[in-house]
């Protein structure tokens, strides 16, 4: 009875699996082999690298993934610095205006940036700012969530640590970066995972911001390709498209799929 | 402590400014927004082409940005323009050009025409219809460029099938209705239109000009008012209705313009109506004898013209003004108008381009080409107004609207012209 | 102010704090806290494509937007949509949660299958979907081809074409809220539930009595993420319909794209932003009443 019961949930948990996986195996599958009229879940036709190149040389793909590794590198870095700061304020000190400025980083966990793309996308064209990296960077630089997950992190580290390397003469900045940073490197890997996943995915503020290919990203440049009006077969080439530009994170999602869970479990619960 | 600071401060700025160097700057260049709407190479060739006017030009470098589609298009314009950043010259809808007079986003060219010694001449070669979208209240606000009209594809294998005489395409709407109904079985639609938002519009322009009583269709020449809910415009409408609900002859709902001709090269469709930028695409790809028609007449022939023209962006210096012009000389000589339209498909908007040895030869070969320009005589702007993006909306809404049941045609069209003269009511 | 620092850093001036959050806290304040007034300010303005100045025009704009038949039905439509995922996703999302809450190798590679759209751009999903939904051709309409139901065309169709995207938005999201739902399980005590067994709880009623309960904070938590998730996005509908059919799926994000960058109608896609800023305060209220914040906050 125990067994039945056991099996049962493996199959049911497999199968579901299996449908989970449909729409991953038709893209890789079609983007894999000759286009054909008849669009089919497995493939018909044979195999084919046709499609990725065609699309790698249409498309400046290369570009695309250089402006979206730049973005998504500095914009992370940038945040370590300043997510960090701010993370260490709010775990050790106590003063005015606390409360307040909780209430503005909370504003930004409960108003997504994408909701105020009118008001940004004005203030980033008054900065003369439009059609530039920076621009599209630029609000995401103070980041709430990674400054919960860091504040959390550093207000579980012994403060005996912090204070032996004080009366050892440490500065506020080495104790900083020596003492407090190297103790929290799960909330950083966490925080690394989620901010690397949402820059490399996002594409509504990209869209808005960039105007050459200098700047586009990824995203933008494939839905510039699946939306533009070229015919025939099309699907063949925008699974090649959408596999170019998701490969990379599916890859390391795949390789490290335990760390990229807990990342957004703990980054969405601090959120 | 200071030092502390000062140290924090300055990585901090240094960061920022790292983040500022890799953003880049802009180039010095001209830049220029273009959309392509149709299947083939067209990015590629206007590339091409731009290397070619480059290396020609040495003292000016243009800089092609591919900007997605005609929308996408307007869009990115528009968001530079505001975001002050906007590119020296752009492709854009020839429906566009009240919008951006009246915005001010592009300029008016008669000045640079006429300080052009062949200015005059240069503007006198283009096709008359082609050359009526480039107005706005007396002056010329673009030039003509990758223009298009639509044209009826079939299928003449099937035409054979089903023993229709394939050199006999239908002439009008009542054949169109009998040779779908014949056309049409189990595995097969008689007659396929593309109703997607951007491509339904396009479409009704050319039904509406084929049943309309005094060749206005849709809007007036100054684009201030539209004529949504004429009786001749809700008949053309309730025509589609019919050809999917009642003949059930073409594929109920709302097909996507860039399925449409992948259906038809799949045999999934004997008859569609698109455009002749498509014509390249298909003859490359059909594994049937195919033909190119003019669209079935209503009360008389009727079709849509469409596609960009070429606009030059207002408030840019006198100097890059000058370059921009040249540049757009260039794209629309008659030797390149010639291969441009051989290229893609894409009607050569210059009558001396059909003198060229080269389109002459391509006719010769491929007769079909020459229908789209046989057809010319009787086509016309597709529909042009004020806030022409929003105008488009409006009637591609309603349209759909009708073709998804949720209103009858004329109740679609009522609600699209009250629609369309709440918005216009500004210009009045 | 000094009595009141923490102990480590006793002998530091209360600048020092300022100029820690300094930098984050200016970007939040230009681009988060900023916008949101200004949007507000905006909204009462008509200001749109080649006007020079915005025009004060007091309530215009909403009650323009009150009259407007696609503003109410955009306003249907983000409360259908939500509606549509955000139940779906949660139960399935559990019901996932429950299936591989346990150990093993071969689990690791479920979940893996669950997950995986999470790291997938939202474009990329739609951009795949579309072509699964595509008329006749698609995957979608072939299956029910051989069903025996003919192609349905379900994005052109306004009755289905807001649940084809929520159903594609329930198999992205579902796999996101189960990890939230497996730590919650992995969060109950299982001693809890031993000794309910030894009392001769069944399985059924364990779960009933004791399993939901006890992750009642956890859904109340996941169902804030899930609604905030489904009015934040309009990456499909920007490729997938472009709000087709005469704006069946147009959601109220999108809506303000439109409204702002083709129409460049500044006055009227602020006031739409208002109207999102207070949809969002409204579903994200549980979140500071809950029990749960201290536990996820503190």
């Amino acid at each position: 009875m125990e067994n039945i019961k056991k099996y049962s949930i493996t199959a049911l948990s497999v199968l579901l699996a299996l449908m989970w996986l449909i729409p991953l195996v038709w893209l890789v599958g079609t983007a894999l082999t000759k286009a054909s009229f008849n669009m089919s879940f497995l493939p018909t036709t044979p195999f084919s690298t046709e499609n990725l190149e065609y699309v790698w040389n249409t498309i400046p793909f290369g570009r695309y993934y250089l402006n979206t590794i730049t973005l998504v590198v500095v914009t992370f870095i940038v945040q370590f610095f300043t997510s960090t700061l701010a993370g260490y304020a709010l775990a050790m000190y106590r003063f005015k205006g606390q409360a307040l400025v909780i209430v503005i980083i909370f504003m930004q966990i409960i108003i997504p940036n994408d909701v105020l793309i009118i008001p940004n996308f004005m203030t980033l064209s008054e900065l003369g700012l439009i059609d530039t990296k920076l621009g599209i960077m630029l609000p995401f630089l103070g980041s709430a969530m990674a400054i919960f997950l860091l504040r959390q992190s550093f207000k579980t580290i012994p403060r005996a640590l912090a204070e032996a390397a004080n009366i050892d003469g440490a500065t506020l900045w080495q104790t900083i970066w020596q003492v407090y940073v190297p103790c929290a490197k799960m909330a950083y890997m966490s925080f690394a995972v989620i901010s690397v996943s949402y820059h490399w995915n996002n594409y509504l503020w990209p869209l808005i911001v960039t105007n050459s290919v200098e700047n586009r990203t990824l995203t933008v440049g494939l839905a510039y390709f699946a939306k533009s009006k070229e015919a025939n077969m099309q699907w063949a080439n925008v699974c090649a498209a959408t596999l170019i530009i998701i490969a990379p994170l599916l890859l390391a999602f795949f390789i490290l799929q335990k760390q990229f869970m807990n990342s957004f479990v703990s980054a969405g619960i601090k959120e | 402590m200071m030092k502390r600071i000062l140290s924090l401060a300055i990585s901090l700025l240094l960061l920022l400014s790292m983040a500022t160097a890799l953003a880049g700057d802009a180039p010095l260049e001209l830049s220029m927004y273009f959309p392509v709407n149709v299947g083939g190479s067209a990015a590629a060739l206007i590339e091409k082409m731009t290397e070619d006017f480059n290396a020609e030009n040495p003292d000016i470098k243009v800089s092609p940005v591919y900007t997605g589609n005609y929308d996408d298009t307007v869009t990115k314009i528009q968001t530079a323009i505001q975001g002050g950043n906007p590119p020296d010259l752009f492709v854009s809808l020839a429906t566009q050009r009240f919008t951006m007079a009246s915005t001010k986003m592009a300029m008016p060219l008669d000045g640079l025409i006429a300080a052009d010694p062949e200015g005059a001449a240069f503007i006198d070669d283009f096709i008359d219809g082609f050359m009526l979208d480039s107005y706005v209240e007396g002056a010329i606000y673009s030039i003509p460029f990758q223009r298009s009209t639509m044209v009826m594809y079939y299928n003449k294998d099937a035409f054979k099938e089903v023993g229709l005489d394939p050199e006999a395409p239908p002439k009008n709407w009542t054949e169109l209705v009998e040779y779908a109904q014949k056309l049409t079985n189990e595995n097969r639609w008689g007659v396929g239109l593309a109703l997607n938002s951007g491509s339904a519009q396009w479409a009704f322009t050319g039904f509406s000009l084929q049943n309309c009583t005094n060749e206005v269709g849709l809007m007036s020449a100054d684009g201030k008012e539209v004529y949504f809910n004429t009786p001749e415009n809700v008949e053309a409408l309730q025509l589609w209705l019919d050809l999917q609900n009642k003949y059930k002859v073409m594929a109920p709902g709302i097909v996507q313009w860039t399925d449409l001709p992948t259906q038809f090269l799949a045999g999934q469709v004997a008859m569609i109506y698109h455009t002749t930028g498509n014509l390249t695409n298909i003859r490359n790809n059909a594994d049937f004898d195919f033909g190119v028609a003019f669209l079935p007449a209503g009360r008389q022939y009727g079709a849509p013209t469409g596609g960009g023209n070429f606009y030059i962006t207002s408030g840019i210096s006198e100097e890059r003004q000058q370059a921009a012009w040249k540049y757009i000389r260039f794209m629309c000589s008659t030797e390149r108008a010639a291969q441009w339209s051989i290229d893609t498909g894409y009607v050569a908007t210059r009558e001396s381009a059909y003198e060229t040895d080269l389109l002459k030869n391509y006719y010769a070969d491929f007769p079909a080409a020459l229908v789209a320009y046989e057809q010319l005589p009787y086509a016309q702007p597709e529909l042009t107004t004020y806030s022409a993006a929003e105008m488009w909306r409006i009637l591609n809404d309603n349209i759909q609207a009708a073709v998804t049941g949720e209103m009858t045609a004329e109740e679609a069209l009522q609600t699209a012209q009250e629609q369309g003269e709440e918005l216009l009511y500004d210009f009045q | 102010m000094k009595s009141n620092q923490s102990l480590t850093r006793r002998k530091d001036p209360a600048w020092i704090v300022w100029a820690l959050l300094a930098p984050s806290l200016i970007i939040m304040l230009v681009f988060t806290v900023y916008p949101v007034f200004r949007s507000i300010a905006f909204s009462f303005t008509k200001y749109r494509l080649g006007m020079d100045a915005p025009e004060f025009i007091w309530l215009d704009n909403y009650q323009r937007l009150l009259k407007s038949g696609t503003f109410n039905k955009v306003m249907v439509n983000t409360v259908v949509y939500a509606l549509l995922t955000v139940l779906p996703s949660m139960i399935i999302g559990l019901g996932l949660a429950l299936l591989v809450n346990r150990p093993g190798k071969q689990v690791g590679f479920i979940r893996t299958s669950y997950f995986y759209p999470s790291v997938m751009p939202m474009i990329a999903i739609a951009s795949v979907w579309m072509f699964i939904y595509m008329a006749q051709n698609g995957l979608f309409d072939q299956v029910m081809i051989a069903l025996g139901f003919g192609a349905q065309n379900v994005l052109s169709n306004r009755n289905t074409v807001l649940p084809a995207m929520a159903l594609m938005y329930v198999w992205r999201e579902a796999g996101y809220l189960m990890v939230f739902y497996l730590s919650g399980l992995q969060a109950i005590n299982a001693e809890v539930l031993e000794a309910a067994t030894i009392d001769g709880a069944t399985g059924a009623k364990c779960f009933r009595h004791i399993t939901l309960p006890l992750l009642a904070p956890t859904s109340l938590f996941v169902s804030t993420i899930a609604f905030t998730n489904s009015f934040k996005l309009a990456d499909h509908v920007i490729i997938m319909t472009e709000g087709a059919p005469n704006n069946a799926s147009t959601l109220l994000l999108y809506y303000i794209y439109q409204q702002g960058f083709t129409n460049l109608n500044y006055g009227l896609s602020n006031a739409l932003t208002v109207i999102m800023l207070v949809l969002l305060l409204i579903f994200s209220l549980p979140r500071f009443f809950s029990q749960d914040r201290k536990i996820h906050y503190s």
